[in-house]
C-alpha cells in the first residue's frame, strides 16, 4: 500500500515537473501481468542498460527514458496504449510486444502511424516476412530460426520415425510447420507419424503422453513451453516415455522454462536457450556481472532480451544523429551494434537481428537443469536464402 | 490404436475427471444453496494449489505431503468461511448479476495476492511420497498417483452423498436447496448454514487445487482455466447436482482422452481432421450440446422456487423533454470538442474506445436490462462484427465504408443463429449456452488460419483516407454511438419494448396475453447482436487489427461489469460504466502496478455502497 501511495505521488509529482526536454523517450508496451515470469526480469534488463547509458552521458548528449505500458495481454489495448505514448507522452520510438498477435498490431500501428517500431521478442515470422514493413524491426531469433538451428541438429540423429507436439496456436503451428519443412529437405526419407496439438496452458499431459508413446516414434520434437512443458515432462518421465526416445525441444533451455523444472528437467534433449552460467565471452561476463551487482540476481533470457532491446535502441539513434524516424528507419537497416552476443545486425533485407541462440544438451547439476555441451549459433546462418525472404516480404 | 492403448486412456480419462468432479462439486453445491455463481472458485482452486506448495516446503515425508494437501484445504475453507461471512453475505438480497460481479472482483484481488505472495514464476510441487512411479497396465507405465486420483473422486462423491442424505445438516441443505425462504421459515439458521456450505465448496476446490499439485505447477493463469472447467461440468451435470457433476467430468474427461487417442484421422469426405485440436473447445461443444436437447443439464430440474426479491422495475416511460436538451447539449459540446483538443490530443483516441465500449455495452444491457437475458458470451456478437469488417475489408475487397455499414450484419447473423437455441433456456442455464457458443465462435477464429489468420488475427485493417484521422473518426464513432442508443432507445419504448420486458417480469402472464416469449426474445437477441456487431466494426477499424480476443470471455465479462457498473436498472447505465469503466481501467493501469486488484478493489466498493451501479446513486438521492 505504502508503495503504492508513493508512486501515485510520485506520478503526479511527474505530472507537474516539466518533462526535461531534451530527454530521448522510448515508449515500451507489453505484458507485464499477464507474462510476468518473462517480462520481470526483462524489465531489469532494460533498467541496467537505460543506468550504463545514460551514466556514460546518454546518446549524443541527452539522457534515454523508457516510459512503460500495460497492455494486459490484449492487442487492442495495446494499440491504444501506442497512441497514447505517441500523442501524450510524445515518445520518440516504441519497443516491446510478448505476445505474437500484440507484435503484429503494433507493426501494423508504426506503419500506420509512420512511428519506429522495435519487436523485441514476439516470435512468429510473419512480423518480418508475410506482415513486414518500413517501420517494424524485430530482435529474438524468429520461431524459423530457432526451429532451423533445431532442424540441423535432428538431422544429426538420423532418426527416421518424428512425432511432433506443440502448443495449439500460431507460435506452435508455425514451429511444426518449419520444422517438417526443413527435415523433409534435410533427410527425405523421414516420417512424422504423431502430432499432437494441445490446447496453451491446458494441456491434458497424461494422455498425450501416452498417445505419443503409442505411436512408437525414434524421436520427439516439442515445442511446449511454460506450464505445459512442466506437466509433460513429468507425466512422460513417469510414463518412460524419454527413457529411450530422443527429445528435441524449442525453449527448453530458456531459464524461464528450465528453472521452474529443477531437479526434474529432462536430461539429454537437444534445445535452444539461454546458459548465462557458461558463457565465457568478456562481452557477456561484463553483462553479467553488471546484472548480478545491481539485482543480486542471475539473468533471464527475458533479461538479455531486455538490455539488448535498450542498446540496439541507443545504437540506432546514435548512428541516426537524432530521433527523427526517416532518420532511425535508415540508421535500424543494416545497424551493427554490440551485445552480450558479441556484435548483431539488423538484416536491411528483413528487418530480423542477426541475434543467435545457444544450442545445447540440458542435464541436471545441483538440483538444478542446466544446459551443457552448448555452442552459440549465430543468427544469420539461419535464414532462407535471400530470393525466399524477398518473395516472402511485401515490396515497399 | 489398439484395444490397450484405448482403454489406458479410458484410464487417463477417469483421473482427469476425478480433478473436474473435485473442483466442479464444491460450485455445485454452494450454488444449490446459495444461489450465487461464485466466480472466485477457480481462484480458491488455485490457491489450493499455491497453500499446498508452500506447506510441501516445510513439511516432508508421506506423513507431510498428505497433511499439506488437506491444510491446504482447511486454510481454503477457512478464506471461503471469511469471503461469504464478510462479503457476500451482504450480497444475498442483491441482484444476481450484482454477485457476480463481487465475486469477479475477488478473482482480480486473488490473482494479484498470489502474484505479490508467491512471485510470477511457475512452481512445482513435489511428487507424492511412495507414490511417485508408475504401475505396469496392459504394457504401459501408468502413474500410482493416478490410480489415487481415480479411486478419490468416487470417494468424494460418495462421502458428499452420505454428508447430504444421512446427515441434519445435510438435510437442511436439501431443504435449503429447494426453497431457502421456506428453510429459513422452520428455523434453520441461514447464516450458520450459508457459511458452512460455502467453506465446505472452497475447501474442496482447495483440495482439488492442492491434488493437481504432483501433476501440474501452480501457476497464476490456474483459475481461469479452472473456472471455466468448472461452470461447464456443473452446467452439464445440472446446476446443485453432485451426481450430476460427476457424470459430466466423466464424459468430458473422456471425450478429451478420446480425441488425444485418436490423433490425426484420415476420414472420408472430410480429410485429414486433426482430433487432438478438438481438445481446445471440447467441453464447450459437450455443453452446448447437452444444454440444447437437456435445458437445464443432465441431472438438473427446472430451477426451484425463487421469490421475487427486489420490488419490480417500474414501467419506463419516455425521459422528460429537459433531458433530451440535456443530451443534445452534451452530444453538442462531445462533437466541438476536438476542435478545442485538437488533432494529436490522447483524448480523443480514449474517447472513441469509450463510445465504442458503450455501444457494446448498451447492447449488451438491451438483453440484461429490459430483456432479463444475462448473456455471458455477447462478446461474440461482437466479434463477429469486426471480422466481418475486415475479411469485407481484406478478402471481399469492400472499401471500407462499406464493411463498416455491413458489420451489423455479421453481429445479427451469428445472434440469429445463436439466439434460437439460446431464448429456450433460462437464467444461469442461458447463460452459460451464450458463453458455449461464444467460445464455439473463438475457438474457430482461432484455429481457422486460412481465414481468420488464427491466433494472430488479421492486420491492416484501417479506415479509409478521410476518415483516418483521430478526429474523423471520433466523430464517426460518437455519431454511430448516439444513433446505436437512439435506436435501442426507441425500441425499448416502443411495443416491442414492452412485450419484452412483459416476458421478463412474468412469462406467465405474458403467453396468457399473447405475447410470443420465445419469438420476442429471439428478435431481442438479434437486435443486440447487430448493435454489438456495429460496436465491433467500429472496434476493428479505430485499431487497424483484430485477433481472437474481440471474441474472448474476458470482453463478455468486461461488458457486464460495464453495465452492472452503471446500474441495470437505468437506460443510462451502461452509457456510465462503460465511460467509468474504461476511463477507470486505462488511468490505474497506467500509474498502478498491481491495478487488477485495485479494480477489484473499486469493485467491490461499488457493489457493497452502491448496488444500483454508479448511475443508481444519482437516482437513491433523488
Amino acid at each position: 500500500m505504502k508503495t503504492r501511495i508513493i508512486s501515485a505521488v510520485l506520478s503526479l509529482c511527474a505530472l507537474a515537473a516539466p518533462v526535461a526536454a531534451q530527454n530521448i523517450r522510448i515508449g515500451e508496451i507489453n505484458s507485464y501481468k499477464a507474462q510476468a515470469a518473462f517480462l520481470d526480469p526483462y524489465k531489469r534488463g532494460m533498467d541496467l542498460a537505460i543506468d550504463e547509458i545514460n551514466q556514460a552521458g546518454g546518446v549524443g548528449g541527452r539522457k534515454l527514458e523508457v516510459v512503460t505500458r500495460d497492455d494486459n495481454a490484449d492487442p487492442g489495448e495495446a494499440v491504444r496504449m501506442a497512441e497514447e505514448l505517441v500523442s501524450a507522452e510524445k515518445v520518440d520510438l516504441l519497443a516491446g510486444g510478448f505476445l505474437s498477435n500484440i507484435g503484429l498490431a503494433l507493426g501494423d500501428f508504426a506503419k500506420q502511424r509512420k512511428i519506429v517500431y522495435l519487436a523485441s521478442e514476439p516470435l512468429t515470422n510473419k512480423l518480418v516476412w508475410e506482415n513486414g514493413n518500413r517501420y517494424t524491426f524485430r530482435l529474438r531469433p524468429s520461431t524459423y530460426m530457432q526451429a532451423a538451428m533445431l532442424a540441423r541438429e535432428a538431422v544429426k540423429l538420423q532418426k527416421k520415425r518424428w512425432a511432433l507436439i506443440y502448443p495449439n496456436y500460431e507460435y506452435g503451428q508455425s514451429a511444426a510447420a518449419t520444422f517438417k519443412a526443413l527435415m523433409k529437405k534435410l533427410q527425405p526419407d523421414v516420417e512424422f507419424v504423431a502430432e499432437q496439438a494441445t490446447p496453451l496452458g491446458k494441456i491434458d499431459a497424461g494422455a498425450v503422453a501416452q498417445a505419443l508413446a503409442d505411436a512408437k516414434p525414434d524421436a520427439i520434437f516439442n515445442v511446449l513451453f511454460g506450464g505445459d512443458l512442466a506437466k509433460f515432462v513429468r507425466e512422460g518421465t513417469t510414463r518412460g516415455l524419454f527413457k529411450t526416445i530422443p527429445v528435441v525441444s524449442l525453449l527448453t533451455g530458456e531459464p524461464e522454462y528450465l528453472d521452474p523444472l529443477k531437479a526434474e528437467a529432462p536430461v539429454g534433449w537437444i534445445v535452444t536457450g539461454y546458459p548465462w552460467y557458461g558463457i565465457e565471452t568478456p562481452e557477456h561476463k561484463a553483462f553479467l556481472d553488471a546484472y548480478q551487482k545491481k539485482y543480486s540476481d542471475y539473468p533471464r533470457n527475458g533479461s538479455l532480451v531486455g538490455y539488448m532491446t535498450i542498446k540496439a535502441i541507443a545504437a540506432a539513434i546514435g548512428k541516426a544523429g537524432g530521433v527523427e524516424t526517416e532518420k532511425l528507419v535508415g540508421a535500424f537497416s543494416g545497424l551493427e551494434f554490440d551485445s552480450p552476443y558479441g556484435k548483431i545486425m539488423f538484416r536491411p533485407q528483413d528487418h530480423q537481428s542477426t541475434m543467435g541462440a545457444y544450442v545445447g544438451k540440458t542435464d541436471v547439476k545441483d538440483g538444478k537443469g542446466v544446459m551443457v555441451d552448448f555452442a552459440y549459433r549465430p543468427g544469420a546462418d539461419f535464414q532462407p536464402s535471400d530470393e525466399e525472404v524477398k518473395k516472402l516480404r511485401p515490396a515497399e | 490404436m489398439t484395444a490397450a492403448s484405448l482403454a489406458v486412456q479410458f484410464l487417463n480419462g477417469l483421473a482427469n475427471a476425478s480433478t473436474l468432479f473435485l473442483l466442479a462439486c464444491g460450485l455445485s453445491l454452494i450454488f444449490g444453496v446459495t444461489r450465487i455463481v461464485n466466480f472466485a472458485h477457480g481462484s480458491l482452486y488455485m490457491l489450493g494449489a499455491y497453500v499446498a506448495w508452500s506447506l510441501t516446503q516445510h513439511l516432508s515425508g508421506g506423513v507431510g505431503f498428505w497433511a499439506s494437501m488437506f491444510g491446504a484445504a482447511v486454510a481454503v475453507a477457512a478464506l471461503g468461511a471469511l469471503i461469504e461471512s464478510a462479503l457476500l453475505r451482504r450480497l444475498y438480497r442483491s441482484p444476481e448479476l450484482l454477485q457476480l460481479l463481487a465475486t469477479f472482483a475477488l478473482t482480480l484481488i486473488i490473482r494479484d495476492a498470489v502474484l505479490y505472495i508467491w512471485g510470477p514464476e511457475d512452481l512445482l510441487g513435489p511428487r507424492a511420497p511412495g507414490l511417485a512411479g508408475s504401475i505396469n497396465i496392459l504394457g504401459r507405465a501408468f502413474p500410482q498417483y493416478d490410480v489415487v486420483l481415480i479411486v478419490v473422486g468416487p470417494l468424494v462423491l460418495l462421502a458428499l452423498h452420505v454428508l447430504l442424505t444421512r446427515t441434519r445438516w445435510g438435510a437442511m441443505v436439501r431443504a435449503a436447496t429447494q426453497d431457502r425462504d421456506m428453510a429459513a421459515a422452520v428455523g434453520v439458521n441461514q447464516a450458520i448454514l450459508f457459511t458452512s456450505v460455502f467453506a465446505l465448496g472452497s475447501g474442496l476446490a482447495g483440495l482439488a487445487g492442492a491434488l493437481q499439485l504432483p501433476r501440474e505447477p501452480a501457476s497464476a493463469s490456474l483459475d481461469l482455466f479452472a473456472i471455466g472447467d468448472a461452470f461447464v461440468v456443473v452446467v452439464v451435470g445440472g446446476m446443485g447436482s453432485i451426481p450430476g457433476a460427476f457424470v459430466a467430468a466423466l464424459i468430458i474427461a473422456e471425450i478429451k482422452a478420446l480425441c488425444i487417442a485418436l490423433g490425426s484421422v484420415d476420414l472420408p469426405l472430410l480429410g485429414t481432421v486433426a482430433f487432438p485440436k478438438f481438445t481446445l473447445v471440447a467441453e464447450f461443444i459437450v455443453m452446448a450440446v447437452v444444454l440444447i436437447v437437456r435445458p437445464w443439464g443432465l441431472f438438473g430440474q427446472p430451477q426451484s422456487i425463487q421469490r421475487a426479491l427486489n420490488p419490480a422495475e417500474p414501467p419506463s416511460h419516455a425521459a422528460p423533454r429537459w433531458f433530451y436538451w440535456l443530451a443534445g447539449a452534451l452530444c453538442f459540446a462531445l462533437a466541438v470538442a476536438p476542435l478545442a483538443l485538437g488533432e494529436t490530443s490522447y483524448a480523443l483516441v480514449l474517447a472513441i474506445d469509450i463510445f465504442i465500449a458503450i455501444l457494446f455495452a448498451a447492447s449488451l444491457y438491451s438483453l440484461v436490462g429490459p430483456g432479463g437475458m444475462h448473456s455471458f458470451g455477447h462478446a461474440a456478437y461482437f466479434g463477429l462484427g469486426a471480422y466481418a469488417a475486415a475479411l469485407l475489408l481484406k478478402s471481399a475487397g469492400a472499401p471500407m465504408p462499406v464493411a463498416l455499414a455491413l458489420s451489423p450484419l455479421g453481429g445479427a447473423l451469428g445472434a440469429l443463429l445463436f439466439g434460437w437455441f439460446c431464448v429456450r433456456l433460462s437464467g444461469v442455464y442461458f447463460a452459460m449456452l451464450t458463453l458455449a457458443f461464444s467460445q464455439i465462435v473463438w475457438s474457430i477464429a482461432y484455429q481457422w488460419d486460412a481465414v481468420t489468420g488464427g491466433s494472430n488475427g488479421l492486420i491492416g485493417v484501417w479506415p479509409s483516407q478521410w476518415l483516418a484521422s483521430h478526429t474523423a473518426y471520433y466523430w464517426l464513432s460518437l455519431a454511430l454511438c448516439v444513433a446505436g442508443l437512439v435506436f435501442l432507445r426507441i425500441i425499448h419504448l416502443s411495443p416491442f419494448g414492452a412485450a419484452l420486458r412483459a416476458a421478463r417480469d412474468n412469462p406467465l402472464r405474458a403467453e396468457a396475453i399473447g405475447i410470443d416469449r420465445r419469438s420476442v426474445q429471439w428478435r431481442a437477441f438479434t437486435i443486440a447482436g447487430a448493435v454489438g456487431g456495429l460496436a465491433g466494426g467500429l472496434f476493428a477499424f479505430s485499431k487497424g487489427s483484430i485477433s481472437p480476443e474481440t471474441l474472448s470471455v474476458s470482453r463478455s465479462i468486461d461488458g457486464l461489469v460495464m453495465v452492472l457498473f452503471g446500474g441495470v436498472e437505468s437506460a443510462l447505465g451502461p452509457i456510465v460504466g462503460a465511460a467509468g469503466f474504461v476511463a477507470l481501467q486505462d488511468t490505474i493501469a497506467r500509474h498502478v502496478d498491481y491495478w487488477r486488484a485495485m479494480l477489484g478493489f473499486f469493485m467491490l466498493a461499488l457493489t457493497l455502497l452502491f448496488p444500483g451501479g454508479l448511475a443508481g446513486v444519482w437516482r437513491r438521492r433523488s
